[in-house]
């Protein structure tokens, strides 16, 4: 889960910029800049702290990872229509088959289930899990954010207490104690992980809410007498939802971790449905006979979060306000 | 200023302590009820709720419980009847030590990898660290742990795969079997904490007092390790600050892999026995650590930066 940060202190962001003294220490001058740049964004806004994905020279692995992350979805919405097998029926006889054996592309678990097949249905759990957890989080914490950075005062400062209070608890704890008195179905994981996130995204929404606030058009439009609505529907709301919708695309990622940890602590969506989570725990158990069983869920899981982290970044870094010269 | 930084604590504290009593009081699931078992008759779940208060309204049985905790009494576990705190000190130091070792893998190795990364940035050399702590972000823990099970434990059989020596029992065992967990909890620390270096370092590297010391002819190493290095800290100390919540959620991931007997598996049995009292006082535990260790990290800046002792945010 999402970890907030927001050091009290930045030393990097009033570090003098004119690094144009002949030292060989010091990166040269433009690359150094650029680089508080993107540390006073990342430190004053972002919620979390991710190394920035190198730039430009690397496009193409922004699109590698855009077109990972389309068959990923392309394979959970069409599983259904997909030539798959049914991914709980269970041939005795193909138990535990190796990759490209008999048939199966990736083989078969412990109980002759296709692991191709497998996975497929499991990335429309994590896909569903993780889209309502964000859009959940996204919507409550980015209202509360916006507002508590629009109208500042005691509301701003009840809401960003209990907001400090619940990110002192370990996510992951709090996730654990709830699904396992709620229950593990689908929706109430999908809600409790959703929930859970709001405090995250009201950081995020609070911080940009807080910087949009002092630009011109902001002024403008209070100086010409609009009402806080229209600030803060037709003014800040399209500059706030940029940076969390790309806070969002990590955060999916990071609610796919957090399904396969319920996972492997049996808290995951109820048996026989197949999960990414769940694949990875039940392969497991045959790691010494058949390790592709545990380590290709545990690729794709990982190649998708991969992918998401650095898709949501490279759009981060493009919606950040406080990197846009003003 | 320590006194006036200790009493902001307090609405803290009170405010976490309110919440961990609310959110496991108002799940559902009766623990009186639970608590009966085999013994369903009415009067046995009434004697219940009488001795544990659960007829009380919420806030008189909130209140209670503050003044016992606050006096040292988390109560007692409903399955084992052992005191929680009693329980807590028997586990803790299992999850500490695990803990505490993977902070050290990460912090021992992200100081060299991010100084160097800010010394040499943008060449080949860093662009690799950067991109190598991208990746290692994107890996869950229970993957890491499954990945180094597999090789350290299947297939070289360096380490044993699951199971736990007490400290006092054979040290070298000890070592042996908490190496993987510490690992397993280390990497995605070790990348957060190398960025994160790398980019103070970088600011602090272009300071006039840099330029100074290299005026002065100092080695390179010595300006990079002792000069620059602490005042770029403040970022990565924060962080640690925070990941100790983390570390203990991790925990309970990564104990329930290598099954070691720690607090994050008494946690994760606790909520799965339904032991209301005993899940109270380990939440309460582990959020009032990650409060005090936020507090610590408070009181650490002042000390490493003489600017914030004397009030002053920034000297001009």
């Amino acid at each position: 889960m999402a970890r907030p940060v927001q050091p009290d202190l930045d030393p990097s962001s009033d570090a003098p910029n004119d690094g144009s003294a002949p030292d060989q220490l010091a990166a040269p001058a433009g690359v150094a800049v650029a680089e508080q740049g993107i540390s006073a964004g990342a430190s004053g806004g972002a919620a979390i702290q991710l190394p920035a994905p190198p730039r430009k020279k690397w496009r193409i692995f922004y699109y590698l990872a855009i077109a990972w992350l389309a068959l990923i979805v392309f394979a959970a919405v069409f599983a259904d229509v997909l030539p798959l097998r049914d991914p709980n029926f269970q041939v005795v006889r193909d138990r535990l088959a190796a990759p490209g054996e008999k048939g199966y592309i990736l083989g078969t678990d412990d109980l002759g289930r296709d692991l191709l097949s497998r996975l497929a249905y499991g990335a429309r759990v994590s896909l569903i899990i993780s889209i309502t957890a964000v859009l959940i989080g996204s919507i409550f914490g980015g209202a509360l954010g916006l507002t508590a950075g629009f109208f500042r005062g005691w509301y701003e400062r009840i809401v960003m207490s209990f907001v400090d209070v619940l990110l002192a608890f370990p996510a992951l704890v709090l996730l654990l104690a709830l699904v396992a008195f709620v229950g593990q179905s689908l929706r109430t994981i999908s809600l409790v992980i959703g929930f859970l996130a709001i405090p995250s995204y009201s950081r995020v929404a609070r911080a940009t809410t807080l910087a949009v606030s002092q630009r011109e058009y902001v002024m403008a439009a209070r100086a010409l007498g609009a009402k806080s609505s229209r600030i803060l529907f037709k003014e800040l709301l399209p500059n706030v939802a940029l940076p969390v919708v790309a806070f969002g695309l990590v955060a999916l990622g990071l609610v796919i971790v957090a399904e396969g940890g319920l996972a492997f602590l049996g808290l995951s969506v109820e048996f026989p449905t197949a999960t990414w989570g769940s694949l990875i725990a039940q392969g497991k158990r045959s790691i010494r006979s058949a390790p592709h069983l545990a380590l290709i869920p545990s690729l794709v899981m990982l190649l998708t979060v991969l992918s998401l982290n650095y898709v949501g970044d490279t759009l981060r870094s493009r919606f950040d306000v406080r990197e846009s010269a003003l | 200023m320590l006194l006036r930084k200790l009493l902001t604590l307090v609405p803290t504290v009170l405010l976490v302590s309110f919440l961990t009593y609310v959110l496991v009081d108002l799940l559902p699931g009766d623990a009186a009820t639970l608590l009966a078992g085999n013994d369903p008759r009415q009067e046995t779940i009434d004697a219940i709720r009488e001795e544990l208060n659960l007829n009380d309204p919420l806030p008189v049985r909130y209140v209670k419980w503050l003044g016992d905790v606050a006096t040292g009494d988390f109560g007692r576990s409903f399955r084992t009847n052992q005191p929680v705190l009693e329980a807590i000190g028997e586990r803790l130091p299992i999850t500490l030590q695990i803990g505490l070792m993977a902070l050290l893998f990460a912090i021992i190795l992200s100081i060299p990898l991010g100084v160097i990364s800010a010394y040499r940035a943008n060449t080949a050399i860093d662009k690799t660290i950067t991109t190598v702590s991208f990746g290692l972000l994107a890996i869950p823990n229970f993957v890491m742990a499954l990945v180094l099970l597999y090789v350290f434990a299947v297939r070289f059989r360096i380490f044993p795969a699951v199971g736990w020596t007490r400290i006092t029992e054979d040290l070298g065992e000890n070592i042996k079997r908490s190496i993987l967990p510490a690992l397993s909890l280390s990497i995605g620390q070790l990348a957060v904490y190398t960025r994160l270096l790398r980019t103070d370092m970088i600011a602090t590297l272009q300071e006039d007092f840099v330029s100074m010391a290299k005026a002065k002819g100092l080695p390179t190493w010595r300006i990079l390790f002792t000069h620059a290095l602490r005042p770029s800290s403040f970022s990565l100390l924060t962080i640690v600050g925070l990941q100790v919540g983390g570390l203990i959620g991790g925990a309970v991931i990564v104990e329930q892999f290598f099954a070691l007997p720690g607090i994050g598996r008494m946690l994760f049995e606790a909520i799965s026995q339904r032991d209301l009292v005993l899940v109270q006082g380990v939440v309460l535990f582990i959020g009032l650590t990650t409060v005090l260790a936020n507090f610590a990290v408070d009181l650490v800046y002042s000390v490493l930066d003489p600017r914030i002792r004397r009030g002053s945010t920034r000297a001009a």
